[in-house]
């Protein structure tokens, strides 16, 4: 705990320009609500991101560990990927809704978590802008094309 | 037959039970510089004693400068909230001995709030927080003539949250408040819970409605550092769960 404090400890540089008179800049706490700070900010919006985020989870456990056994360890492995098997499995409705539901949930799960990162770690408002809006045009790029595909996907394509 | 108990007594008090401890304190000026530094200060004081009483030692015989809030110095007003060794602890709670004295104890004002001088940080965000939440007994009707009664079981529910200092130990431990400071924070959320949770009281849905706020209680990462900060034990991160549970099911 100390560890790491000693070295900070040290004469002030340049210490001298503050006086009664002329005191250091005031930083402004974060915090304060003022006129400016919006006040309609309610809605369930976050409500039910929450609830989404655990009911998708236990939905994901299942989802991506079936999804993960059947690819990498029955039946040859991971040596028995290739288009075949691909287009084997998607001639399956049951397999195309299978990975329909993965990869939104996977995306809105993994996309809702990012957002709620960047809610907590970025600290200007401009880069908050900036990150979530290239967080969502990315999901939005990936569920639209892999949903694209699992559709239209012709297994007889050359 | 008393004569060597009274012998081995004096000895005893003949042994100084004084111990060299080093302060280290974050020190603010604004009317000296724009940065903090880290000051050390040695003085001898009874392992027995609290960090509070060592700021006194410092204040009263070192350097009067040294500026900390404290009121009733017994645990009770909950002015003396500080950061000590990297924890957030109440000075007037946290005894010498408790803490390693062999190494330097660190002293700063605690996180997520602007620092006034050296420990005093601007306390106005918490308590707008707190204000925000209604923390007072709301009801309809014409008062009754006596006491609104309770069973015990109904005090019971939310004993936990009634103990509350407003110390700001908690929200000033919380990782999402340090970001942005836009967060409600455990304590309002605390003292919200003391009266969505009481029987007697009418304005729960409001506060509710309230604490859904965006910035309300779905922002909390049950990371406990609320919980383990609060100098009376309270289960903080418990309580703000109750209240996410309580938004869920009044819907659905």
């Amino acid at each position: 705990m100390s560890a790491d404090t000693s070295t900070a400890i040290g004469p002030v540089e340049g210490g001298a320009h503050y006086d009664v008179d002329n005191p250091a800049p005031y930083i402004e706490a974060p915090r304060k609500r003022t006129g400016k700070t919006p006040r309609a900010t309610r809605g369930n919006f976050e409500m039910a991101a929450w609830l989404f985020m655990r009911l998708s989870g236990v939905v994901l456990v299942v989802l991506v560990l079936g999804h993960l056994l059947i690819q990498l360890f029955l039946d040859g492995g991971v040596s028995k990927i290739g288009f075949a098997f691909v287009a084997g499995r998607w001639a399956s409705p049951f397999w195309q809704v299978w990975d329909l539901l993965m990869l939104w949930l996977a995306m809105l799960h993994g996309a809702n978590g990012l957002r709620t990162v960047i809610n907590d770690y970025a600290e200007r408002a401009n880069t908050r802008l900036w990150l979530k809006g290239l967080l969502y045009t990315a999901t939005v790029f990936t569920i639209l094309l892999g949903t694209l595909v699992i559709f239209t996907f012709d297994p007889n394509i050359r | 037959m008393a004569t060597p108990v009274l012998d081995k007594v004096e000895k005893d008090s003949a042994a100084s039970p004084y111990i060299t401890v080093t302060f280290r304190i974050r020190r603010y000026n604004p009317e000296v510089s724009d940065a903090a530094v880290w000051e050390d200060f040695q003085i001898e004081i009874d392992p027995k004693e609290r960090v509070l009483d060592g700021l006194h030692k410092i204040k009263w015989d070192l350097d009067g400068t040294l500026t900390f809030r404290r009121s009733c110095a017994h645990g009770i007003c909950g002015s003396d909230a500080m950061r000590i060794n990297g924890k957030n602890r109440l000075a007037c709670k946290t005894l010498i001995k408790d803490i390693n004295p062999e190494k330097p104890i660190t002293v700063e004002a605690i996180k997520g709030l602007t620092v006034m001088k050296d420990l005093v940080v601007d306390m106005e965000p918490f308590f707008q927080a707190y204000r925000d939440v209604m923390p007072f007994l709301v009801t309809k009707g014409n008062e009754p003539t006596r006491e609104r009664l309770q069973s015990a079981e109904d005090r019971e529910r939310f004993d936990d949250t009634t103990k509350c200092i407003l110390c700001a130990a908690c929200t000033s431990s919380c990782p999402v408040f340090w970001n942005d400071g836009q967060y409600f924070g455990p304590a309002a959320i605390v003292n919200a819970h003391r009266f969505i949770f009481d029987s007697r009281d009418e304005a729960g849905e409001q506060r509710l409605e309230i604490l859904n706020d965006k910035d309300g209680v779905w922002r909390c990462r049950t990371t406990f550092n609320c919980t383990d900060a609060c100098p009376r034990g309270i289960e903080i991160t418990k309580a703000i769960q109750e209240v996410k549970r309580a938004l869920i099911t009044r819907r659905f």
